[in-house]
């Protein structure tokens, strides 16, 4: 199969407005950064972005709040920028605040035809609110609806033509799952390599999930908190 | 000693040889720069790393290789990495032995409230709701008052909860407590500190364990 596509510009020219997207990436590590970019040169709008952060002012998922183009945010950690409080408190964005690990089991859950699961996170909280909580064996379970997307953009570190992904450290984080739960799943990749270059072994998204692919580049990379130690 | 030192090396000797062990951003991170010597455990990072090393030099920076606070971390030798719905399946679980988190409130039923002020920015809940449902142990790593020296060891929680019934130990600068069946057990108190300081600053109902022993 050969689902390589030229590039961001043109995928992101198959996504409607008021489209549901995944974005992979945990805080700005493992983010799709060419697909975010189009995204915002596109002007795409109405848009409901399903994504563990919100990206930072002026960067990531940062400039499509900016240029408004997001009107729901589902999240689990957010306000890491300026831009993003001013439009929540102003209630001009709209935005669901979801526990990481059902966050995460919800897209596994979507992706993988489960139709609901029982899940002891939240139990007794504000997110348990409104929705159907059982006991099994002396535990208290709250029932959790699986996620879906009409698009997954998802950053891979190595792909082949089939849509095969391996992924590099923790910037693998959500793309693998939300590669699984949207009906159109768009890779990047920072090396496109060959069918057979990449060891079966070493595949993390079998290119059954993807849709499209290309190779994508220069990367900015940004570091939210740089760290380090003398030596 | 600095107030939250003293609460670090007190919850680093809760850590346990071949423990694997989920410390919540802030103070809780710290913890790893305090092991004590001859206790050899793996630290995991809910963005998706098991085996979080110490923090990078320079020319060690991979801005692919981050903790769950978005800082510049190393893995130690034999880590792994995984997605984000693997690192929830070792939390929920129940494969994290310990977790050790900040808290705003915590009541005398071990209900926790560490997320949310109502009327403040609320930025959301991460993985800390997950935590508390699954790891084995919870415990939360607090100084024992806020600024204006109001209890944090409360009757009933005020704020949102994170979770009910899942502290297991509370470990301030001034006290380590535990939630046991019967209500809180007053376990220890700081060099420094007296057990009518103590009483000052909890707004729960305590019992004191005999002996009381100081750290």
């Amino acid at each position: 199969m050969d689902k390589r596509i030229d590039s961001a510009d043109a995928a992101v020219a198959l996504i409607p407005d008021g489209a549901t997207i995944m974005m992979g990436g945990f805080g700005l590590c493992g983010i799709p950064e060419m697909l975010i970019a189009a995204l915002h040169r596109r002007g795409t709008r109405d848009l409901t972005v399903i994504s563990n952060n919100a990206g930072v002012d002026g960067f990531g998922i940062g400039v499509l709040l900016e240029a408004r183009q997001v009107r729901k945010m589902i999240a689990t950690y957010v306000g890491e920028n300026k831009e993003f409080e001013r439009q929540y408190l102003t209630r001009e964005l709209e935005v669901d605040l979801v526990p990481q690990g059902t966050f995460a089991e919800r897209i596994r859950a979507g992706g993988a035809g489960i139709g609901a699961f029982y899940t002891p996170t939240g139990y007794g909280t504000l997110v348990a609110e409104g929705k159907e909580s059982r006991e099994f064996d002396g535990t208290h379970y709250v029932l959790e609806r699986p996620l879906k997307a009409d698009f997954a953009f998802v950053k891979g570190d190595r792909g082949d033509r089939h849509g095969n992904l391996t992924y590099r450290r923790t910037a693998r984080n959500f793309n693998p799952i939300m590669a699984t739960a949207a009906r159109v799943t768009i890779a990047e990749v920072e090396t496109l390599v060959a069918p057979g270059e990449i060891d079966p072994d070493a595949v993390v998204t079998p290119g059954i999930y993807v849709q499209h692919i290309f190779l994508g580049g220069p990367y900015q990379k940004r570091i939210e908190r740089r760290v380090v130690r003398e030596g | 000693m600095d107030t939250r030192l003293r609460i670090i090396r007190r919850v680093a000797a809760e850590l346990r040889d071949g423990d694997y062990v989920n410390l919540g951003i802030g103070l809780p991170t710290l913890v790893a720069d305090h092991i004590p010597p001859g206790i050899d455990i793996v630290l995991h990072s809910e963005n998706g790393l098991l085996g979080v090393g110490p923090s990078p030099t320079e020319a060690e920076v991979d801005p692919d290789l981050i903790n769950a606070g978005k800082e510049t971390v190393t893995a130690v030798a034999g880590a792994s990495y995984f997605s984000g719905a693997d690192s929830f399946a070792m939390v929920r679980g129940g494969h994290i032995d310990l977790t050790v988190l900040g808290a705003l409130e915590v009541d005398q039923a071990g209900n926790l409230a560490n997320w949310m002020v109502p009327g403040k920015m609320v930025k959301g809940m991460g993985g800390a709701m997950d935590l508390v449902a699954g790891a084995r142990r919870v415990v939360i790593a607090m100084e024992h008052s806020t600024r204006d020296g109001q209890p944090r060891i409360v009757p009933r929680c005020t704020l949102p909860f994170t979770g009910l019934r899942v502290v297991n130990r509370i470990v301030t600068d001034l006290a380590v407590i535990d939630v046991t069946r019967d209500g809180l057990v007053l376990r220890e108190i700081a060099q420094h500190t007296t057990l009518e300081a103590v009483r000052a600053l909890t707004s729960a109902a305590f019992v004191v364990d005999a002996p009381l022993k100081r750290f």
